[in-house]
């Protein structure tokens, strides 16, 4: 099940405001929205998203490092039952769609978690290319879409 | 450094049980383990209780007896109950006490664990967004096992008809009824690969033993169990860990390889010695990655050594 609105769906709705769930995570709005890593400016060790200090030498200095937008699948997994709170979809057990949740590989430089907009077992393949994708998390009463980051197959 | 032995073990049995307290069966728990190992609560010099849903383990020498013992809590994630087991033994290897109990406790709610992340080392987003999930990483991770090495649904199967026929063995076991592979693997999914009965149920019950200096174990038993080796370890960078936002590209052995190295040197023993294994097993997939992380058998050939493994397996969480 895809996470996205189909092109003939989108352009069905009137347009609503949108914001971003985690604004510091990914760089939005933009038309190549990359995530936010961090990069050790002592032994290069990329990770995500931007940490206060290295996770391979305990370094204070690193720097803001904007990661590749394609990727490919490492491994991958799905998530086929509501999680409690903190989950803050606002999805009950009835509106619960499942979602894809993969790591995935950033070139040479990470691997990050990250939801995907792919969802059916059948349809997700390890080593598959996928690209970010700033998709519809949740919407708030006055109509606010909250976006988030996912990956979705190239 | 003297040498540790186990006199005296006591078990609360696992289940659910209203609204009896954690802490009341630690209770039960530690008369047992002092009852079996033929001691008075009032012998024991130290003790160590674990939980993760009991705040003050210690608040069970309200029951027990007001001796004025140093208690020492820990929680230490799964890793509770090793934690505490090794502590306690250090506490009489360093010489400092010749008898102690150690005792874990907990009463979990129904269904997948879930707490504040940031209180786990992960961003606030990562919870409301629906990643803070350990069975979600147990998913992403067998999965990836099972593609390297070519390991099927149906050995998932088998490794959790296993733990369910044991429980239907034990008195103490939460899940007393065999479950069929077929019924197991056929049922729902929670994190594919891994099916509902593939996961063992979060539950409720306590655990106590009583340690000693091995030089005066034979006051109290002529079978005392030597413990030869507790060993733990933490990720080092290149691990995939469990609550985590992202990972190395670089791999490298995952902790249980070289802590379960380090307790066999440690042990003067090798994986072939062994005669009965219990092993972490949150999920089906987690016992076929333990197994050949723990040196039993080699990656991907858990399939082959199932027979022996099935024998040999004797204790089960579920």
């Amino acid at each position: 099940m895809a996470l996205e609105l189909s092109a003939e769906e989108s352009e069905e709705r009137m347009p609503m405001p949108q914001t971003a769930f985690a604004p510091d995570v990914f760089t939005w709005p933009a038309d190549e929205p990359q995530l936010i890593g961090g990069k050790c400016r002592s032994c290069a060790a990329v990770a995500f998203p931007l940490p206060s200090s290295c996770p391979r030498c305990g370094a204070t200095d690193v720097e803001r490092h904007l990661l590749p937008r394609r990727g490919t699948l490492f491994t991958w997994t799905t998530q086929d039952f509501l999680p409690k709170e903190p989950y803050a979809s606002r999805e009950t057990p009835e509106t619960f769609r499942p979602y894809g949740v993969g790591l995935v590989q950033l070139g040479d430089e990470v691997r990050v978690e990250a939801r995907l907009t792919e969802s059916d077992p059948q349809a997700l393949d390890f080593g598959m290319e996928v690209e970010l994708a700033i998709v519809p998390f949740r919407t708030e009463d006055d109509g606010t879409e909250v976006m988030t980051y996912a990956f979705r197959p190239v | 450094m003297e040498d540790v032995a186990i006199i005296g073990v006591g078990l609360h049995p696992f289940g659910r049980f209203g609204g009896k307290s954690a802490i009341d069966m630690a209770a039960e728990a530690v008369r047992a383990a002092c009852v079996d190992a033929g001691v008075q609560w009032q012998d024991v010099q130290f003790a160590f209780g674990g939980s993760y849903t009991v705040d003050n383990p210690d608040a069970v020498i309200g029951q027990l007896g007001l001796t004025g013992i140093p208690f020492m809590d820990v929680y230490n994630g799964c890793a509770t109950a090793a934690t505490a087991l090794q502590l306690t033994a250090d506490a009489i290897r360093s010489g400092k006490y010749d008898i102690g109990v150690v005792v874990g406790m907990d009463k979990h709610d129904p269904g997948a664990f879930t707490a504040d992340p940031v209180a786990y080392g992960a961003p606030a987003w990562y919870g409301e967004m629906g990643y803070f999930l350990t069975t979600k990483f147990f998913g992403m991770k067998i999965n990836r096992y099972m593609h390297d090495h070519g390991i099927s649904h149906e050995t998932l199967g088998r490794v959790a008809a296993k733990a369910y026929r044991n429980g239907a063995l034990n008195p103490n076991a939460f899940r007393r009824k065999p479950v069929s592979e077929e019924d197991i693997v056929g049922s729902r999914v929670l994190n594919y690969p891994l099916t509902q009965y593939m996961f063992c149920a979060p539950n409720e019950g306590a655990a106590a033993a009583v340690l000693c200096r091995a030089d005066l174990a034979s006051r109290y038993t002529s079978t005392p169990i030597l413990l030869r080796a507790t060993t733990l370890r933490t990720r080092t960078y290149g691990a995939h860990e469990v609550h985590s936002t992202w990972a190395a590209v670089e791999q490298v052995e995952a902790p249980t390889v070289y802590a379960s190295r380090a307790a066999y040197e440690e042990a003067g023993l090798s994986p072939e010695d062994v005669d009965v294994v219990q092993l972490q097993d949150t999920d089906a997939g987690a016992e076929v990655i333990h197994m050949a992380e723990n040196g039993f058998c080699a990656d991907g050939s858990r399939r082959s050594c199932w027979p022996k493994g099935q024998r040999r397996s004797a204790a089960a969480c579920r």
